[in-house]
């Protein structure tokens, strides 16, 4: 029927006033929010500018002209953890989705890849990425193998991020595999799709779609993780910044790399956010509740 | 409608419904009164889930008013949890929880919306059981019941906490053929206690059999509406004419 779009001249009395209590609620819940977000802030700020050791603490934290100077060299620091990022990035993507699916396989011949995939998985699970980073960082190299020449400290960073991360992803993957009912996996199978056409066109994309916001939750955890690769020596933002405390004697460059971390998160936080409310648009029905 | 009615249970005036730019309930009027069963039939599409939805306040209607016992429940003053516990809802999908036996889906809305302490919760629900015949499988969790044992037990889930209006929404249409017999039984067994009834149904027989009043709604509108007997052995409406027949020959087939 064309006539079916909704002409809002014809409510009726009753209609137009519970939208319009509706709408005065709106407003003073808005109002309230605002109240009372101003007023605390203004409470921290006072509490924090009235502490007796603040003077000192701006000095040696919130100094702008170490900032101004250090905030250049930082950020190329950063540039740096970004290819970090990106790259373990999409090898942790790769190999934990690997490792899921080698877990899920149901054959007694995988048995020994099943049981060393947990082994695996328990081990990077269990070790502190700190110690990881030592182990693959001074390890690799100690090995003298000749053939691979010296390998920059970044890219045995990236190693170690991607062995500790790919444990943690791999579980996400294998919990939304498993998270796919069973019916989805009878109906392909009763298609005469076989296991790995049935996994590969039913089942991951129903998974990937129920881990997105773990897997971008376990994403902003890596990137301010690919700080750490400092450690080995590699000159990225928290090195960078170590380097301008020792100068400056002051510690307001920690803070400068603080910031642009943040600043980095942000977009994918909220990203995060927009990818499950909209995948709970999209699957349920749920009415105003 | 018949000579004596009791008092009025729900009075439906004017709904309007639109899901964006779609009019999906165009201005709908219904009454039901104590102990009576009114039935909703119409084809798929035709707003019976949507009102039965909206009489629940489960989504917001875009105009008219709703009547609970003379209390406007449309109006957003109204406290809609409180509401909600006075109106059961019957879905076509059963929706018990996957996580608990069917005694405890009983007893979870007996313990923590009417606040009976463990025992006596546990007890009432037994009693609900035995009387659909499923005392012994109340530590069982709904998978593993059939859809008929799992829609009665959807059916005592709501009619635990003593409903003043259950809404059922086409209970029947996910069972089994030889399932439904059991659910409908169920519902008459209901009304002969006394629960009033508004159900969405695709039952034709049991409509004429078992309902007081019955509605045929089409493209969001109600296309005609009378006593049972009256409504189905003489339908006046083309459109009423035609889905009656549609729906028999379909049974016929079957």
């Amino acid at each position: 029927m064309s006539n079916d779009k909704a002409l809002p001249v014809e409510l009726s009395e009753i209609e137009r006033n519970r939208r319009a209590f509706r709408k005065s609620r709106k407003q003073r819940s808005t109002l309230v929010a605002l109240v009372s977000t101003l007023g605390f802030a203004v409470i921290a700020w006072l509490s924090l500018v009235n502490s007796p050791g603040w003077d000192r603490v701006q000095q040696s934290f919130f100094d702008w002209n170490t900032f101004t100077t250090a905030l250049p060299l930082v950020l190329d620091g950063l540039l740096l953890n970004l290819r970090v990022l990106f790259f373990s990035a999409i090898g942790v993507l790769i190999f934990g989705l690997l490792l899921a699916l080698l877990r899920t396989l149901r054959s007694p011949i995988f048995t020994p890849i099943r049981l060393l995939v947990r082994g695996y998985v328990d081990l990077f699970r269990g070790l502190p990425l700190i110690i990881v980073l030592y182990l693959v960082g001074f390890g690799i190299p100690g090995l003298r193998l000749e053939f691979l020449g010296r390998i920059p400290a970044e890219v045995l960073g990236t190693i170690a991020l991607i062995l500790t991360y790919s444990a943690y992803v791999a579980e996400v993957f294998r919990a939304g595999i498993e998270a796919v009912h069973p019916s989805q996996r009878l109906a392909a199978r009763s298609l005469g799709l076989t296991y790995s056409q049935s996994m590969r066109l039913v089942v991951l994309p129903q998974a990937l779609r129920k881990v997105a916001p773990p897997l971008m939750n376990d994403f902003v955890s890596l990137q301010k993780d690919v700080g750490l690769i400092s450690v080995l020596g590699a000159v990225d933002a928290v090195r960078a910044a170590q380097i301008q405390v020792a100068h400056f004697a002051n510690f307001t460059p920690y803070i400068v790399a603080g910031l642009l971390f943040v600043l980095l998160a942000i977009p994918t936080v909220r990203l995060a956010d927009y990818f499950t409310t909209r995948l709970a648009k999209r699957e349920q029905a749920g009415g105003v509740l | 409608m018949s000579l004596d009615l009791g008092p009025m249970i729900l009075n439906v005036k004017n709904l309007k419904k639109e899901f964006e730019e779609r009019s999906v309930l165009k201005g709908i009027d219904l009454e039901v009164y104590r102990g009576q069963i009114v039935a909703l039939i119409g084809s798929s599409g035709s707003g019976k889930s949507t009102l039965l939805r909206c009489i629940n306040l489960l989504e917001e209607i875009s105009d008219g008013q709703i009547f609970l016992n003379d209390e406007d429940i449309s109006d957003p003053r109204v406290n809609q949890d409180l509401i909600r516990r006075q109106i059961g809802l019957v879905f076509q999908a059963y929706n018990l929880f996957a996580h608990l036996s069917i005694l405890e889906n009983i007893t979870l809305a007996l313990k923590h919306v009417q606040g009976l302490d463990s025992e006596t919760a546990k007890a009432k629900a037994f009693g609900l059981l035995e009387r659909i015949g499923l005392a012994d499988k109340a530590d069982s969790y709904p998978d593993k019941l059939s859809g008929g044992q799992q829609q009665r037990t959807a059916i005592m889930r709501a009619v635990a906490l003593e409903p003043k209006l259950l809404l059922l929404d086409e209970v029947t249409s996910a069972l089994d053929p030889e399932l439904v017999g059991e659910v409908l039984e169920l519902i008459r067994d209901l009304k002969a206690g006394g629960t009033s009834i508004l159900m969405a149904t695709h039952e034709l027989t049991f409509a004429r059999d078992v309902a007081d009043w019955v509605v045929f709604l089409d493209g969001g509108v109600i296309i005609e509406e009378g006593p049972a007997k009256e409504f189905f052995n003489n339908p006046q409406n083309p459109r009423t004419i035609e889905f009656l027949t549609r729906l028999r020959r379909r049974a016929g087939d079957a």
